[in-house]
C-alpha cells in the first residue's frame, strides 16, 4: 500500500516560487527613473527587521506544505502573507530613499513579484477548496478591493517608484481612468445593444448565420495593432470629406476609433453567444412555449431570453475582461486610457511609469471578470445543465 | 366537438397527412396509433396549427381554427407532450399558471386555479408549489405538465406520447390519473401514442394511420375483432389480441351465478388480470366479492371475441 502523500503539490509548488521570491532581489534601488539600479533582497533593504520579515514569510510559505492543510487555514497563511509583501515593499522604499537623494527610485523587483504571486495563488487556491457561498464571494471580492484601496491611499507605498510616478500626475491618472473605462464600458455597451438583437436575428433565421458570423470571424482576426491603425486613416477621410462627420466627433484619432476597434472586437463574442445560448434551450420547452399559446415575443422574453441569460453573462465577462486589455492598445492612436502612460513609459524607456499604466489595467480586468463570474453564477447554471433529470 | 375535414400536409411532392377527416365527440378519448413516420404527430399538430395544413379544416366547437390567430387558438387548448417540457427557470405554479397568464385571469384566480389542479393530481400544494421542475421525480414532472396543460379549462386536450419518458410503473399509474382525470373534467381528449396497450386502456376509439393515411376509427373492441385491413390488424398485434380483448372488460361484465373455493376478486378487475390469477393459481373459476364466480371457460370465450354481457 502506497502511503498518502504528506505534502500537497500545490502546496509545494506555492512555496517553492515564495522561496525563489525571497531568494531575488525584492526591490532595485536606482539613483534616478530612467538608469539601472542596484537590486537589493529584503533583508538587504531593510536589515534586522528584514531579516526577521523574510523568515517570517517563508515560515508562512513553509507552512502551506502539509497535504491535509485545512482550506480556512490556506487562506488564513495566504491573505496576510501578500499584505506582509506588500508592506515589505513599502517599508523597504522607505528605508532605501534618502532625504538628500529626492530623484533616487525604489521599484519592485522579481522577488516581490513572485512572492505576490505565490500567496496569490495559494489564496485562490484555498478559495477554490472552500467553494464558499456566493455571498461570501462578493465579500472577500469587496474586501480585497477595499484593502487594496486602503494600503494605496495610507501612503505605505508612497516612497515606491509607481506610486512616484502617480504623485506628480494624479490629475491626469484619474482622468485616464475614467477615459479608460468609458471605453472599455462604452464599447461594451453598444456592443450589447447592436450584438443582442443581431443574436437574437442569426438564431430565428439561420441562413444569415453563416454571413454574420463569418464577417465578425474576420473582424475578430485582425491583430489589434492593425485595427487601430486602420482606423486612423478610415475615420480620418470620413472626418474630412462627410459633412458634419468631424462636428459629430468622427476622427482618425483619439477616442472615437478606439471606441470603434474596441466595439468590432466585442461582436463576435456577443452575436455568437446570444444564438448559442437561444439554441441551447432544450428543444422540449421551446415547442411547450408555443403550444400554450405564447405569441413569438412573449417566447423570447419570458422563455428563451432568460434561459440563454448565463451564456450571454459569459459573453459579457470574456468582452468586458478583454475590452480592458484592449483598451491599452488605444493610448497609441491617442484614444487615452492607461495605454498613454504605458506608450508614454515605452517612449521615455522609464518601466514605472509603464507599470502605472500596466498594473491599474489588470487590478481592474481581474476585479471585472470575478465580479462578472459571480454574476454569472448568479444567473444560474448554463440551461443544460439544468433540465439533466433529477 | 371537433371536426377534421380533408386535412393534409404536403412536404414538396409527399403528403406526411393525407386526406384524414375524423369527428371527435365532446368528452371523448381518441388514440392516434401508428408506427414513426405514419403522419399522427403532424396531425395532432395541425390541430392546434404548430403545423399549418396545406389543405383541409379543422372546426372546434364550430369555429374554424384557420380564423383565429394560432396563439390565440392554442390558448383554447391544452398541449402536453414527451418530456414535458417544462420551464425550468419557473416554479410549479408558475408552470401550471402560464397560460391563465396569458389570458390575463387575475392573481387571486390564478392562484386558486393552481391549488385546485395541484390537489387534483395528488401533489400537495404547499409542498409542491414553489419547488422548480429539476427537484421533481420524472412522474411529477410529467403531472405538471399535464396540469400545465388543463389550467386555463381548455375544451380540447391534445397529447404527444405524454407518457412516454416514464417507466412502466410510473406509466400505468400516470394513465389511470389521466384516464380519471378526463372523466372528472369531461375534457375531450386527442392522444398521440404508439403503445397500442395504453391506447386500448384510455381511449374510447382507436384511430390507426399509416404513410398519412387514417385506415381505420373504431373503438378498441372492432379494431381487434373487425381490422379494416391486414395492417390494422399487424398494428393491433396479432399475438396479443386475445389479451388486449380481456383487458377491454372487467368481471362484472363476465360474472355468473356460483361458488368457487379461493380469495375473491373484485368486480372491476380487468378479465386480463382473472385470466392471470386462475393460470397461476391453476383455478377453474374464481369467486367475485360481492357473489357470483368468473370461470376460465367464460374467459376463453370472451378471448376468442365473444362480447360479453
Amino acid at each position: 500500500m502506497k502511503a498518502a502523500p504528506r505534502i500537497s503539490r500545490q502546496g509545494a509548488l506555492f512555496a517553492l516560487i515564495g522561496l525563489a521570491g525571497l531568494a531575488l532581489p525584492l526591490v532595485q534601488l536606482r539613483p534616478n527613473r530612467i538608469v539601472p539600479g542596484e537590486p537589493l533582497s529584503l533583508p538587504a533593504a531593510l536589515g534586522w527587521p528584514g531579516w526577521a520579515l523574510a523568515l517570517l514569510l517563508a515560515a508562512a510559505l513553509l507552512a502551506l506544505l502539509p497535504a491535509r492543510l485545512p482550506a480556512r487555514a490556506g487562506l488564513a497563511l495566504a491573505w496576510p502573507g501578500a499584505l506582509l509583501s506588500v508592506l515589505a515593499l513599502g517599508w523597504a522604499g522607505a528605508a532605501l530613499i534618502a532625504p538628500d537623494a529626492p530623484l533616487a527610485r525604489v521599484s519592485p523587483a522579481a522577488g516581490f513579484w513572485l512572492l505576490l504571486l505565490a500567496f496569490a495563488l495559494a489564496a485562490a487556491d484555498a478559495l477554490a477548496r472552500l467553494a464558499p457561498p456566493l455571498a461570501w464571494r462578493w465579500g472577500l471580492l469587496l474586501g480585497t478591493v477595499l484593502a487594496g484601496a486602503a494600503i494605496l491611499s495610507s501612503g505605505v507605498l508612497g516612497d515606491i517608484s509607481v506610486m512616484r510616478e502617480y504623485q506628480s500626475r494624479h490629475d491626469v491618472f484619474w482622468r485616464e481612468a475614467g477615459r479608460h473605462l468609458l471605453l472599455a464600458f462604452g464599447s461594451l455597451g453598444l456592443a450589447l445593444a447592436l450584438g443582442l438583437p443581431l443574436g437574437v436575428l442569426v438564431h430565428q433565421a439561420p441562413r444569415l448565420r453563416g454571413a454574420v458570423l463569418g464577417a465578425l470571424n474576420a473582424v475578430q482576426t485582425v491583430p489589434s495593432l492593425a485595427m487601430f491603425g486602420i482606423m486612423i486613416p478610415l475615420f480620418g477621410w470620413i472626418a474630412a470629406n462627410v459633412p458634419g462627420a468631424a462636428a459629430a466627433g468622427v476622427a482618425g484619432i483619439g477616442a472615437f476609433p478606439a471606441l470603434v476597434a474596441l466595439f468590432l472586437y466585442s461582436l463576435l463574442p456577443v452575436v455568437s453567444n446570444m444564438a448559442v445560448g437561444l439554441a441551447s434551450v432544450p428543444q422540449p420547452v421551446a415547442e411547450a412555449a408555443a403550444g400554450l399559446g405564447m405569441t413569438r415575443a412573449q417566447r423570447l422574453w419570458r422563455v428563451e431570453l432568460p434561459l440563454a441569460l448565463p451564456v450571454v453573462l459569459a459573453a459579457v465577462r470574456i468582452v468586458l475582461v478583454q475590452n480592458i486589455g484592449l483598451t491599452v492598445i488605444a493610448g497609441l492612436i491617442g484614444g487615452g486610457g492607461f495605454g498613454a502612460f504605458v506608450f508614454q513609459g515605452l517612449n521615455q524607456t522609464a518601466m514605472d511609469l509603464v507599470l502605472l499604466g500596466a498594473l491599474p489595467t489588470i487590478a481592474l480586468a481581474l476585479v471585472a471578470g470575478v465580479a462578472l463570474g459571480l454574476l454569472t453564477a448568479q444567473a444560474g447554471p448554463a440551461p443544460l445543465e439544468r433540465t439533466a433529470p433529477a | 366537438m371537433i371536426e377534421i375535414e380533408h386535412l393534409t400536409r404536403r412536404y414538396g411532392p409527399r403528403a406526411v397527412v393525407d386526406d384524414v377527416s375524423l369527428t371527435v365527440q365532446q368528452g371523448e378519448i381518441v388514440a392516434l396509433v401508428g408506427t414513426s413516420g405514419s403522419g399522427k404527430t403532424t396531425l395532432l399538430r395541425m390541430i392546434n396549427r404548430l403545423i399549418e395544413p396545406s389543405s383541409g379544416r379543422v372546426r372546434i366547437g364550430g369555429t374554424d381554427t384557420a380564423t383565429l390567430p394560432p396563439h390565440q387558438l392554442r390558448r383554447r387548448i391544452g398541449y402536453a407532450i414527451q418530456g414535458h417540457g417544462l420551464f425550468p427557470h419557473r416554479s410549479v405554479a408558475q408552470n401550471i399558471a402560464t397560460v391563465p397568464r396569458l389570458l390575463g385571469w387575475d392573481r387571486a384566480r390564478i392562484e386558486a386555479r393552481v391549488d385546485e389542479l395541484l390537489d387534483l393530481f395528488q401533489l400537495p400544494p404547499a409542498e409542491f408549489r414553489n419547488r422548480r421542475p429539476q427537484e421533481l421525480s420524472g412522474g411529477q414532472q410529467q403531472r405538471v405538465g399535464v396540469a400545465r396543460a388543463l389550467a386555463a379549462r381548455p375544451e380540447l386536450l391534445l397529447m404527444d406520447e405524454p407518457f412516454g419518458a416514464l417507466d412502466p410503473v410510473i406509466r400505468a399509474q400516470a394513465q389511470q390519473d389521466l384516464r380519471r382525470i378526463q372523466r372528472e373534467l369531461g375534457t375531450t381528449l386527442l392522444l398521440v401514442t404508439h403503445d397500442m396497450t395504453e391506447a386500448m386502456f384510455l381511449a374510447h376509439r382507436i384511430a390507426v394511420m399509416d404513410h398519412g393515411r387514417l385506415l381505420q376509427c373504431a373503438p378498441a373492441r372492432e379494431i381487434l375483432t373487425r381490422p379494416a385491413s391486414p395492417l390494422v390488424q399487424a398494428l393491433a398485434g396479432e399475438t396479443a389480441r386475445p389479451f388486449h380483448l380481456l383487458s377491454l372488460s372487467q368481471v362484472a361484465d363476465l360474472a355468473q351465478p356460483g361458488h368457487a373455493e379461493g380469495p375473491p376478486i373484485t368486480p372491476d378487475t380487468s378479465l386480463r388480470d382473472a385470466l392471470a390469477q386462475c393460470l397461476w393459481s391453476g383455478r377453474d373459476a374464481l369467486p367475485v366479492k360481492g357473489g357470483g364466480v368468473v370461470t376460465l371457460a367464460a374467459l376463453r370465450r370472451a378471448a376468442a371475441g365473444a362480447v360479453p354481457r
